[in-house]
C-alpha cells in the first residue's frame, strides 16, 4: 500500500491532533449536556414528575451522545497509542471512578422509572447525579494534571512506569480545572433544560444556567491566571523531525515558566480560542436574559469549544508532558500511530463522521420540541 | 496460585469480559428478532406484531443498557490494565475499536433512542428503518470487535518496528480478512441469534404454561423456533474450528481441546471422553471415535494434526531463536542511528525477528531473556501448553449444549408447523428449563477461546506476563472488589426488572392510526 504516501506523516499527525480536539469537543458538547443535566437532576426537578421531565429531555439521545466518549477512547487508542497507554494506566484509580460513575448512568436512565416507590427513584436520582458530576469533575482534574505534567517514565523498551498516586492528582490547580469543567458542563446542561422543558423546571434551569455561566467565566479567568503564575510549560530543545518514528525517547525537553503562553506570542490568532471561551459564556448570560433558547445553547457550545481548544493550543505540540523524565513527554511528533494507520483511520473518519453528523441531526430534528407531562404519561416507553 | 499483578489483571479482565458477555449475545440476537417482528407488522399492518415488537423491545432495553455500561469498561481497560499491550499493538488493535465506534456503535446507539421514543413520531417505515439500524449496528459492532480479537489469536498483516518498539500494520486488508476473525464472527453472531431465540422461546413457553398472552406467545415461538433452528445449526456447523489450523497456537489450542498429547497419523480420531492429566501428560480412559477429529479440524483425510508434545518442542526452538532476535534488538536500540546498526544484528533480526515474542515468554523468569537457563527455557516452552483439562471440558460441554439446542429448536419448529404449540405441557417445560443454556455455552466458548489463548496476549507476539501495566497488588484488589460489588448489585436488579417485565407481560397498545387524544395545534393556556 503506497496510497498513504499521498499525505506526509507530519501533516497526518497534525490532522489527527485536530481530530483529537474534534472528538474531545464533540464529547464535551454532545455528552456534556447529558452530564450537566445529570448533575442538575435533583435540583432542577423537585417532584417525581419534574424529575421525569428532566430525564426525558435527554432520554432518547443520551445513548448516541455517549458514543462520543467511546469513540474518543477508541480513536486515542488507534491514533495515539502511547497517550492511551500512559494516561489510562497512570490515572488508574481516577479512571476507575469515572467508569463506576458512568456505569450508573445508562442503568439509572433505564431502570429508574420502571418501578414505583419513592426510595427506589430517589436512589437512582442520586446515582444519576453521581454519574454526571463525577466524570465531569475528574475529566477536568485530569486536564489540570496534563497541563502540569504527569509523573511517568518510559523504560528503554518503552515500558511505562508511573510514580504518582491518586491523591497526587487532587492538587489545587487540578481541582480548579475540575471545578471549571463542572461549571462549564452544568451551564451547558442547564441551557439544554431551558430549551427542552417549560414551567418550574425551565425556570430553575434558567437560574442555574446564569450561576454556572458566571462561575465558568470566573473559574476560567482564575485558571488562566494560575497557569501563568504557577504552572511551568514545556519546550522541545532538540531538532524536531515531524515525520520521524514515534519514539518519545529521541528528544530533549526543558521546562519554562509561562511556557504554555509562548504559542500565543508567536501565533496571535490563537488568542481567538480563549476569547471564545469568555465571549461564549457572556453571550449565554445575554441569551438567557433575552429569552433566546436555541441561541443560548449554541453560545454554551461556543464557550466549550473555546475553552477546550485553548488547552490544546497552549500545549501544542505537547500532548502529555512528563514531570520526572521531561524527554519522555509525549508530543504530536513522536506519540502517534504509524503513517499507514493514521491514513486508514483518516479515510474511515472522513467517510463516517459526516454520516454520523447527518443522522444525529435528523434524530434531533425528529425529537424537536419541549418535553411535557403528556409525553411521559401517554407513551409506554418514556423513562 | 499466587495473586500477583499479572494474575489479578487477568482475573479482572476475565470477570469484566464474562460479565459483559452476559448481555451482548442477547442484544445481537434480539435486535434481529425485533427487526423481523416489526417487518411483519409493517407488511401485514396487524397491530399484534407491533405490540410484540414493543414487548420484546422492553426486555431488549433492560438488557441493552447493561451491555453498553459494561462495554465502556472493556474499552478503557486495555489502557488501564494492559498498558504495554496498548503501546505494543495499539497501532493495529486500536483501529478496529475506533472503527467499531464510527461505523457501528454510533448507528446502534442513535437509533435505539428512536426505537423507544419514536413510535408516535415516525411513520411505520421510518420506525422500521430505525429498528433495522439498531440490528445492523449491533451486528457490525460484533464484526469489528472480533476482527480486533481475531488479530490477538492470529496476528497477520503487521510487523515489528525496532525504532518504535512495537508492532505496526503493513497490510490492513489482511487484518480485516483474517480467517480466524471471520470464523469467530460467524460463530459468535450465530450464538447470539440462538441465545435470543432460546430466550424468546422460553419466555413464551412460560406464558403458554400460565395460559396468558397466548396469541403473542405462539407467534413469538414460531419466529424464535425457525430463526433459532437456523442459528443453532450454524453455531454447530460453523463452529470456529475453521480457524484452528491457521497458526501455531491455534493448533496448540486444538490439541489441548482434544487432550491429544502426541501427533496421530491422519485422519486423527476424536476423543469423546477422557480425563486429561497435566502431570503425566496423558489422557486417561480416552474413548476415541476414529477419523472424526481429522475431518472436523482439517476437512481432509490426509492432513496431520500435531499433538501437544510436538508443538511444545517446536515452541522451545522458537524460544531459542527468539533469544537471538532479542540480542539483535538490543544492538539495534543501542545504535545512535539506523545506519549505525551492526550488519550482523540486522541479519540476525531479519532471520529471527518473528520469534521475538517467544523470547519475551522468558521475562516471567528472568529480566533479560539472554540470561535464561536451560531449565527456564524448558519451563517457558511448557508454559505454551494451556490448561488442558479446562479446555477439554469447556469445549465438550459447549458442544453438548450446542447439539441439544439444535434438537430443541428442531422439535419446536415441527410443533409449530403442525400447529401443536401448547398442546402438551412437557415441551413447554423443557423450553423454560433450557433458558440458561445458551449463556452457559457462550461463557464456555469465551473460556475455550481466550483462556485457551494463554500464555499469549497476542499469539507469538506478546506474552500476557509482558503485557500488563505497572500497577500494585492492593490497587488491583481495590478495583476487582469495586467492579464485583457494582456488577453484583446490577445483575440482581437487572434480573428482577426482567422478571417483573415478563410477569407484567405485553401491554395493550393503542392503534397508531387513530391517536387517542390528538394534540391541539394551539396550546391551551
Amino acid at each position: 500500500m503506497i496510497l498513504h504516501e499521498l499525505i506526509d506523516y507530519g501533516t497526518l499527525r497534525v490532522i489527527w491532533w485536530l481530530l483529537l480536539g474534534v472528538l474531545l469537543i464533540g464529547f464535551a458538547v454532545m455528552d456534556g449536556f447529558d452530564l450537566g443535566v445529570g448533575m442538575l437532576l435533583p435540583f432542577a426537578g423537585k417532584t417525581d414528575m419534574e424529575r421525569r421531565i428532566v430525564i426525558n429531555t435527554i432520554g432518547p439521545v443520551w445513548e448516541g451522545n455517549q458514543v462520543w466518549l467511546i469513540l474518543g477512547g477508541g480513536a486515542i487508542f488507534a491514533a495515539w497509542p502511547p497517550l492511551y497507554a500512559v494516561s489510562f494506566s497512570g490515572f488508574y484509580l481516577a479512571m476507575f471512578a469515572i467508569l463506576a460513575a458512568l456505569i450508573l448512568r445508562p442503568v439509572g436512565f433505564k431502570y429508574r422509572s420502571k418501578r414505583e416507590g419513592a426510595r427506589w427513584r430517589r436512589n437512582w436520582d442520586w446515582a444519576l447525579f453521581v454519574g454526571g458530576f463525577v466524570p465531569a469533575l475528574i475529566f477536568g482534574v485530569a486536564v489540570g494534571n496534563v497541563l502540569q505534567g504527569v509523573p511517568f517514565r518510559l523504560g528503554s523498551d518503552l515500558r511505562i512506569f508511573y510514580d504518582g498516586s491518586f491523591f497526587g492528582l487532587l492538587n489545587p490547580f487540578a481541582l480548579l480545572c475540575g471545578l471549571l469543567s463542572v461549571a462549564m458542563l452544568a451551564m451547558h446542561g442547564a441551557n439544554w433544560l431551558v430549551l427542552k422543558s417549560s414551567g418550574p423546571v425551565a425556570a430553575r434551569a434558567r437560574s442555574f444556567a446564569r450561576i454556572a455561566a458566571l462561575a465558568t467565566i470566573g473559574l476560567y479567568a482564575l485558571g488562566g491566571l494560575a497557569l501563568w503564575l504557577f504552572v511551568d510549560g514545556y519546550r522541545i530543545t532538540s531538532v524536531i523531525d515531524p515525520s520521524g518514528p514515534s519514539n518519545p525517547l529521541a528528544k530533549t525537553v526543558e521546562t519554562s515558566a509561562g511556557g504554555w503562553f509562548a504559542n500565543y506570542a508567536t501565533h496571535p490568532w490563537m488568542l481567538l480560542a480563549p476569547a471564545l471561551g469568555f465571549v461564549g459564556a457572556l453571550l449565554v448570560l445575554w441569551g438567557l436574559r433575552s429569552g433566546r433558547e436555541i441561541g443560548t445553547l449554541l453560545f454554551s457550545k461556543l464557550s466549550i469549544f473555546g475553552i477546550i481548544s485553548s488547552v490544546g493550543l497552549s500545549m501544542f505540540p505537547f500532548i502529555l508532558p512528563s514531570t520526572v523524565q521531561p524527554g519522555a513527554s509525549l508530543t504530536v511528533w513522536d506519540a502517534s500511530s504509524s503513517h499507514l494507520t493514521l491514513f486508514i483511520m483518516l479515510f474511515v473518519t472522513v467517510i463516517f463522521l459526516p454520516l454520523i453528523a447527518a443522522y444525529t441531526a435528523w434524530a434531533y430534528k425528529l425529537l424537536w420540541g419541549k418535553v411535557e407531562e403528556d409525553d411521559i404519561t401517554g407513551g409506554g416507553h418514556a423513562y | 496460585m499466587e495473586f500477583d499483578v499479572v494474575t489479578l489483571s487477568r482475573l479482572q479482565f476475565a470477570l469484566t469480559a464474562l460479565y459483559h458477555f452476559l448481555f451482548v449475545p442477547l442484544t445481537l440476537g434480539l435486535s434481529v428478532l425485533l427487526a423481523a417482528m416489526e417487518t411483519v407488522y409493517v407488511m401485514t399492518g396487524r397491530p399484534i406484531w407491533r405490540q410484540m415488537t414493543k414487548f420484546w423491545g422492553t426486555l431488549f432495553g433492560i438488557n441493552f443498557v447493561l451491555g453498553v455500561a459494561t462495554g465502556i469498561v472493556m474499552e478503557f481497560q486495555f489502557g488501564m490494565n494492559w498498558s504495554y499491550y496498548s503501546h505494543y499493538v495499539g497501532d493495529i488493535f486500536g483501529a478496529p475499536l475506533a472503527i467499531e465506534g464510527l461505523m457501528a456503535f454510533f448507528l446502534e446507539a442513535t437509533f435505539v433512542g428512536l426505537f423507544f421514543f419514536g413510535w408516535d413520531k415516525m411513520s411505520k417505515v421510518g420506525h422500521l428503518f430505525a429498528t433495522y439500524a439498531v440490528a445492523i449496528g449491533s451486528n457490525f459492532s460484533a464484526l469489528w470487535i472480533l476482527i480486533a480479537n481475531g488479530w490477538m489469536q492470529h496476528p497477520v498483516g503487521a510487523t515489528f518496528n525496532p525504532d518504535t518498539m512495537r508492532m505496526e500494520v503493513t497490510d490492513f486488508f489482511e487484518v480485516l480478512f483474517n480467517p480466524v476473525a471471520q470464523a469467530r464472527f460467524v460463530h459468535t453472531v450465530s450464538a447470539g441469534y440462538l441465545t435470543a431465540s432460546v430466550f424468546v422461546l422460553g419466555v413464551s413457553a412460560w406464558y403458554l404454561l400460565k395460559g396468558r398472552h397466548i396469541a403473542i406467545a405462539k407467534r413469538s415461538m414460531t419466529i424464535a423456533a425457525s430463526f433459532g433452528l437456523l442459528a443453532s445449526v450454524s453455531v454447530v456447523v460453523l463452529g470456529d474450528e475453521g480457524g484452528y489450523l491457521a497458526s501455531e497456537h491455534q493448533k496448540m489450542k486444538l490439541a489441548a481441546i482434544e487432550g491429544m498429547w502426541n501427533t496421530e497419523p491422519a485422519p486423527a480420531s476424536f476423543t469423546l471422553f477422557g480425563i486429561p492429566d497435566m502431570e503425566e501428560r496423558t489422557t486417561h480412559y480416552a474413548v476415541h471415535i476414529p477419523w472424526v477429529m481429522g475431518l472436523i479440524g482439517t476437512r481432509s483425510l490426509t492432513t496431520e494434526i500435531p499433538g501437544i508434545e510436538e508443538l511444545e518442542a517446536h515452541a522451545e526452538t522458537r524460544i531459542r531463536n527468539g533469544i537471538l532476535a532479542y540480542d539483535a534488538l538490543q544492538d539495534y536500540r543501542a545504535a545512535p542511528s539506523r545506519e549505525a546498526v551492526p550488519p550482523e544484528a540486522v541479519t540476525a533480526f531479519d532471520e529471527h525477528g518473528h520469534d521475538l515474542g517467544y523470547a519475551l515468554l522468558l521475562t516471567k523468569y528472568v529480566e533479560d531473556p539472554r540470561e535464561a537457563t536451560e531449565a527456564q527455557i524448558k519451563a517457558a516452552a511448557w508454559d505454551t501448553v494451556p490448561h488442558v483439562p479446562t479446555l477439554f471440558w469447556s469445549f465438550r460441554l459447549m458442544v453438548a449444549i450446542g447439539f441439544f439446542n439444535v434438537a430443541l429448536m428442531g422439535f419446536f419448529v415441527v410443533l409449530s408447523a403442525r400447529r401443536k404449540l401448547g398442546v402438551s405441557r412437557w415441551p413447554l417445560k423443557i423450553a423454560v428449563a433450557s433458558l440458561a443454556l445458551p449463556w452457559i455455552a457462550a461463557e464456555l466458548g469465551w473460556i475455550t477461546a481466550e483462556f485457551g489463548r494463554q500464555p499469549w496476549a497476542v499469539e507469538g507476539v506478546l506474552p500476557t506476563v509482558a503485557a500488563v501495566s505497572e500497577l500494585t497488588v492492593p490497587t488491583l484488589w481495590l478495583t476487582i472488589i469495586g467492579f464485583t460489588l457494582i456488577y453484583s448489585v446490577l445483575i440482581v436488579i437487572e434480573v428482577r426488572l426482567m422478571l417483573e417485565a415478563i410477569r407484567k407481560g405485553p401491554q395493550p397498545d393503542h392503534d397508531p392510526e387513530m391517536p387517542l387524544a390528538p394534540k391541539p395545534l394551539v396550546a391551551a393556556e
